[in-house]
């Protein structure tokens, strides 16, 4: 660590606190809030000049020296690939997730949060509008509702009623479900899906409803959003079993009309997803944790007898005392200290592939805030994982009006193979700057790649690429031991389900008895009208 | 706000309801008295203010405010203060229709400021309230007609109103005021062929397209049901009313019987037309004969409502059995100028060359009876009668369109039945289909089997609706048999037992025993005399009016309820037998259709002679005069009665009386 001079640190005081969190990422701003709510002392820093650690977002130049520099985060972003060295400007008005592509479902338990933790006052959102799946070569809208069925131009009569029967089935157990039936006690009025179907793999039991191939996949990848190929029977990697994939679904449509302003299932965060650990950042501080940014730990103090945690030596030199850490998972700890426990996540790849475009011209006319799948083998008949794609615009102010982001990801095990994937779905999407339409069409036709070369008229309609880039983010598991917890990376997922589960066991580790942010712990209990307006 | 249970009321404090009750009584007795002492001051309007706002339902509260809202602006030029007066009881009538949306009061009180137009409407602020009234309750009526009421004030084009009901669709699918709309207004685009709506077969193409999407994503759904059975309506009946058959049918050479020339002086012309018509008379209809003129000819349509509107009109040839002796008979020409099309018949009535061996038999000497047995097969050829060419003709032409659309609807929902098995609207839809295909294509493949099989389907499926799947069935099932001369030849035996003045040869048609619930397709059975409908579940007759030449006609083992149900029979003046035997006439104390008929209590029709006949005789009418008003009608000289509820001593005795001409009651010679 270089030589810093020490004048330009704040003294801190005091010097012992219950919990001392190092990086201020969603699950580390979650354990803040949460601590801070049960009353246990805490002292939050970051070794960043900004909140959010890998969950922040940042202006174009920041988030490209950000995931391009080799510390403070070593080995965590990788093979990182940039179309051109010329930013489209203004780049700093292009505000990029590090965790992109994501979302919230209007019903997830981050919304909860949000609103029961009174982060929900610091944070607007705005709805997706449209939810696309790229099927056949060509992009179709995601018929999620009874609405969205009629009003769909793709698909057949049978397919709708095949689907919509689907989705009837589905209610009625959700609702049979929710009103505390049980599948023995066979309730009149509605029908609960058998015990024995609920343990068989999602996509057995769509073929058991007789659901066609493309509404299969439309179900599996665009709304019950598996992100691994569920077709190839045994060699699948992450078989969704019924009951995962109708819970999903449950969500994805009880999501659908919970705020009335909210046109579909999914929310973004206006001015990105870095506002989030920012919000619960507010509500800790609101309950006295006390807040210092551009502070790295530099060392951890131990016990010189039982060699256990004792506190932190900061970048100022100054000692701080506490009985638990909490750390990034890019801190080099000390093996001696390095937590053995991992929080079982249900990520199997230990990559994500991800990738960053700019273009000035939406996907879908009439549409600023898109969601879009390329399910396995849509791409490359290899292609064994979904491509999630999230199209957001000015209207989100993370760019300017008439500009596009569009970030992209899929898991992977192989880096090279993931970015291949990302760049696949790029080509599928756009026009590259440098290559006019017709050369594109010759190369992926030489290459031979591309399982659908485009024709000549998708490229006039497809936007340009203004800029764009790839890169690989290493998955690293949250982890505990004793007095020091390691907080997780963002996953592979598009929301943050995951992320939240494994914080709420860290804090449950921490504090076992505490409440991870009970009910009504919003300062003065002013969201009771919390189910009628978040969204603006 | 739809599908969705009612809740019970929330109990009230019985304190805090007591107040508000006397309250309410309170305000409406001031309200009442400023009414009838004519008082309209600002404090007495806003007395009713606090009235309606409470309860929108009290109507008397909003005819005071219009009285007082005219008095109050009577010498008022000022358009400001005017103005505020508008807005003050627009303002109003949205509080009150916040507590009840569906106030008709309220609404209408609305509709009558703005319709008196004395100041520009505010459109924007009206279609604002609409907006959000529809967001609450997208099927809200009273909304709907608000929002027609509004667009027609302001003028809005019927294009622009068709998108608002897609839009509206759009939102919702399952919106019958939308799909309503959009009929109503698709119907008057398409009549007034406005720009864009000149083709109408692909303005209904893609409506069949349209509706499909919301049929096929929820066929539990029935507003879109509704919206397909207009399409189907339009796509299936022809635009134009035309002839569908006419008594006699054309190039017809008709044998008449001694008998027949002997007793009957009148001889009936009748036509059918597709759908009820008016304007049959001397200048549309020409008659040349020798016998008549057209001068001489009255047309007269059969309704039962007195209607000056019929399917059905009938007219008769007047002393014709003079003329026919001669060997070429009576040559009748007619043309027919209806309905923007001409139409030309031309028949011959000849006596029969068995004219002589019949001369010495009469009529009804003896019983006639119903067991005719089917003795032999009889020759197509006996039934000379033809009405299927005039409808081929009339029809297949322009068709293709039409026929294109329903198989390709018929194969869709063929399809959509295979994997939704149970579904009734798929099916009675399917059968709907098949219908309107069978009755633009005649011959060819006919789906007869296939609609009896879904209407059969239907009965066990939809208890609750079967007696309209067993009347569909019942058309059906006569299409089917009288769809062809072949198919009818079954159903015909020869009766060799009577011996009564007819038209040759003497056939009686046997749909005895068919579970038929109501009569239809008589337009093909024009020229029958003997007609059996016993042993099925008849509890009207309607339509047997149009078969003038009806002899004799049984209804016995049926479900007729009362005499009134009988109407049509009035009209068959040559009718000498009927039965009526094991029916339930009288068996239900409450007889509805004898408020729709013609009785002495609607004033429709008088005293006759022969009840003050009756009651000079001190004869008892009492229940009976339905029974009089049928049979004082008819010349019967069999009738069988036995097996009725009301049938008993005391009906017998004025049967008796009130048809002179009776030779045998219920088996039995009349003395």
């Amino acid at each position: 660590m270089a030589e810093i001079p020490t004048s330009d640190y704040p003294t801190i005081d005091p010097t012992s606190f219950d919990l001392i969190i190092s990086a201020t990422g969603l699950s580390a701003s979650l354990l803040a809030a949460s601590a801070s709510i049960a009353g246990k002392s805490v002292l939050h820093l970051d070794p960043n000049p900004f909140y959010g650690s890998h969950f922040s977002s940042l202006p174009l130049p920041y988030f490209l020296s950000y995931i391009s520099s080799p510390s403070p985060s070593p080995n965590l972003y990788s093979d990182v690939e940039a179309s051109s060295e010329s930013l489209p400007e203004p780049s700093r008005s292009f505000l990029v997730d590090l965790v992109g592509p994501r979302l919230l479902y209007c019903s997830d338990e981050t919304v909860d949060l949000l609103l029961r933790s009174g982060a929900s006052h610091h944070v607007e959102f705005k709805s997706v509008d449209s939810s696309l799946v790229y099927w056949d070569g060509k992009l179709c809208s995601v018929p999620d509702s009874r609405q969205a069925i009629f009003k769909d131009k793709s698909l057949g009569l049978t397919e709708k009623s095949q689907m919509m029967k689907f989705f009837k089935l589905v209610q009625s157990h959700i609702s049979l479900t929710r009103s505390g039936a049980t599948t023995e006690s066979g309730e009149e009025g509605g029908v609960m899906i058998p015990e024995e179907d609920l343990e068989m793999p999602f996509v057995e039991f769509l073929k058991k409803q007789r659901l066609p191939p493309k509404i299969r996949a439309l179900v599996l990848y665009a709304i019950a959003m598996a992100d691994y190929e569920q077709d190839n029977g045994d060699s699948c990697k992450m078989v969704v079993s019924t009951r995962e994939g109708i819970e999903t679904i449950s969500l994805y449509t009880s999501s659908i009309g919970r705020f009335a302003n909210a046109v579909g299932a999914f929310i973004y965060p206006m001015y990105g997803h870095g506002e989030l650990p920012q919000a619960f950042c507010r509500c800790a501080a609101v309950k006295g944790a006390l807040y210092v940014l551009r502070m790295p730990v530099i060392d951890i103090l131990t016990d010189k007898e039982s060699n256990k945690y004792i506190g932190v030596r900061l970048a100022s030199g100054q000692e701080i005392f506490s009985s638990k850490l909490v750390l990034d998972p890019s801190y080099q700890i000390p093996a001696s200290l390095s937590p053995r426990e991992t929080v079982v996540s249900s990520n199997l790849s230990s990559y994500v592939a991800k990738g960053v475009c700019i273009t000035d011209r939406s996907l879908e006319p009439n549409s600023a805030n898109i969601l879009l799948v390329f399910p396995p083998k849509s791409l490359h008949q290899e292609q064994s994982t979904a491509v999630r794609a999230l199209q957001i615009s000015g209207n989100v102010a993370v760019c300017p009006s008439g500009f596009f982001i569009v970030h992209l990801s899929t898991p992977c095990e192989d880096a090279a193979l993931g970015k291949e994937y990302i760049n696949s779905a790029m080509k599928a999407l756009f026009n590259s700057r440098e290559l006019p339409a017709e050369s594109v069409e010759a190369q992926t036709k030489e290459e031979g790649e591309s399982v659908e070369a485009p024709t000549q008229e998708e490229g006039e309609t497809k936007p340009t690429l203004l800029w764009s880039c790839a890169f690989v983010q290493e998955l690293r598991e949250a982890s505990y031991d004793g007095a020091v917890s390691i907080c997780p990376m963002p996953d592979a997922n598009l929301d943050f389900r995951n992320i939240l589960s494994t914080t709420r066991k860290l804090f449950q580790n921490m504090y076992p008895g505490e409440e991870f942010i009970p009910q009504n712990s919003a300062p003065d209990n002013i969201d009771d009208d919390a189910d009628e307006g978040s969204p603006e | 706000m739809h599908g969705r249970p009612r809740k019970a009321t929330k109990q009230e404090d019985p304190a805090a309801a007591a107040a508000k009750s006397a309250r309410l009584r309170e305000l409406q007795s001031q309200v009442l008295h400023f009414q009838h002492n004519r008082i309209y001051t600002k404090e007495a309007v806003s007395v009713s203010s606090k009235l309606l706002e409470i309860n929108p339902e009290i109507y008397t509260g909003w005819n005071y405010r219009k009285l007082a809202f005219q008095h109050n602006l009577n010498e008022v030029s000022d358009t400001d203060t005017i103005k505020s007066a508008i807005e003050d009881e627009l303002r109003m009538v949205e509080v009150a229709l916040r507590r009840n949306p569906k106030s008709y009061g309220a609404w209408y009180h609305r509709k009558w400021i703005l319709g008196q137009k004395l100041v520009p409407a505010n459109f924007d602020h009206e279609f604002r309230l609409l907006d959000k009234l529809l967001k609450a309750d997208a099927r809200n009526f009273h909304g709907w007609n608000y929002h027609r009421f509004i667009a027609r004030l302001k003028d809005v084009s019927e294009e622009e109103e068709l998108k608002f009901t897609m839009d509206m669709i759009n939102t919702n699918f399952s919106n019958y005021s939308a799909w309503h709309n959009r009929s109503m207004l698709l119907s008057k685009l398409l009549r007034k062929k406005v720009k864009g709506f000149h083709e109408e077969e692909s303005i209904l193409s893609d409506e069949f397209e349209l509706v499909r999407q919301a049929l096929f994503t929820d066929p539990s759904d029935q507003s879109g049901w509704f919206y397909h059975l207009w399409l189907l309506d339009q796509t299936s009946t022809p635009h134009k009313p035309h002839l569908v058959s006419s008594w006699p049918s054309d190039k017809l050479n008709i044998e008449i019987s001694a008998q027949f020339k002997e007793k009957c002086e009148r001889f009936p012309i009748i036509f059918c037309f597709n759908q009820r018509v008016d304007g049959v008379n001397l200048a549309t209809v020409t008659v040349n004969s020798k016998l008549v003129s057209s001068e001489h000819i009255t047309w007269k349509p059969l309704s039962a409502n007195n209607s000056r509107k019929s399917k059905i009109w009938v007219a008769f040839l007047e002393n014709f059995n003079k003329y026919c002796d001669n060997s070429e008979g009576l040559s009748v020409e007619i043309i027919v100028h209806c309905c923007e099309s001409i139409v030309h018949l031309k028949f011959v009535m000849k006596l029969s060359h068995m004219y002589h061996q019949e001369k010495n038999r009469d009529g009804f000497e003896e019983l006639f009876l119903w067991d005719c047995p089917k003795s032999q097969e009889i020759n197509p050829y006996l039934v000379s009668y033809d009405p299927w060419r005039l409808r081929v003709e009339s029809v297949e032409e322009d068709a293709k369109w039409h026929l294109d659309t329903l198989s390709a609807e018929i194969a869709l929902f063929k399809e959509m039945s295979e994997c939704d098995e149970d579904s009734k609207f798929v099916k009675l839809t399917l059968a709907r289909l098949l219908g309107a295909h069978n009755s633009i294509k005649s011959g060819g493949s006919s789906y007869f089997e296939e609609m009896l099989k879904l209407y059969d389907d239907l009965i066990k499926l939809d208890a609750p609706h079967y007696r309209y799947y067993r009347d569909e069935r019942s058309l059906v099932l006569l299409d089917q048999m009288t769809s062809s001369k072949d198919s009818l030849v079954e159903y015909c035996s020869r009766c060799e037992n009577s011996s009564f003045s007819c038209i040759n040869p003497q056939l009686c048609i046997n749909f005895s025993g068919l579970n038929l619930t109501r009569v239809g397709f008589v337009e093909r059975l024009l020229w029958v005399q003997i007609l059996d409908l016993s042993h099925n579940n008849l509890t009207s007759i309607s339509g047997l009016e149009a078969l003038q030449l009806l002899v004799c006609l049984n209804l016995s083992h049926n479900q007729i309820m009362s005499f009134t149900a009988l109407e049509p029979i009035k009209s068959l003046q040559s009718l000498k037998v009927l039965d009526l035997s094991f029916n339930e006439i009288g068996s239900h104390p409450v007889n509805t259709s004898r408020y729709l008929c013609s009785s002495p209590l609607s004033h429709t029709c008088n005293v006759t002679e022969t009840m003050e006949e009756l009651a000079r005789e001190n004869i008892q009418i009492g229940d009976f005069w339905e029974a009089i008003l049928l049979f004082e009608s008819l010349q019967l000289v069999q009738l069988d009665m036995q097996g009725n509820p009301v049938t008993n001593e005391r009906c017998r005795v004025l049967v008796e009386k009130v048809i002179p001409c009776l030779k045998w009651l219920d088996g039995k010679p009349v003395r």
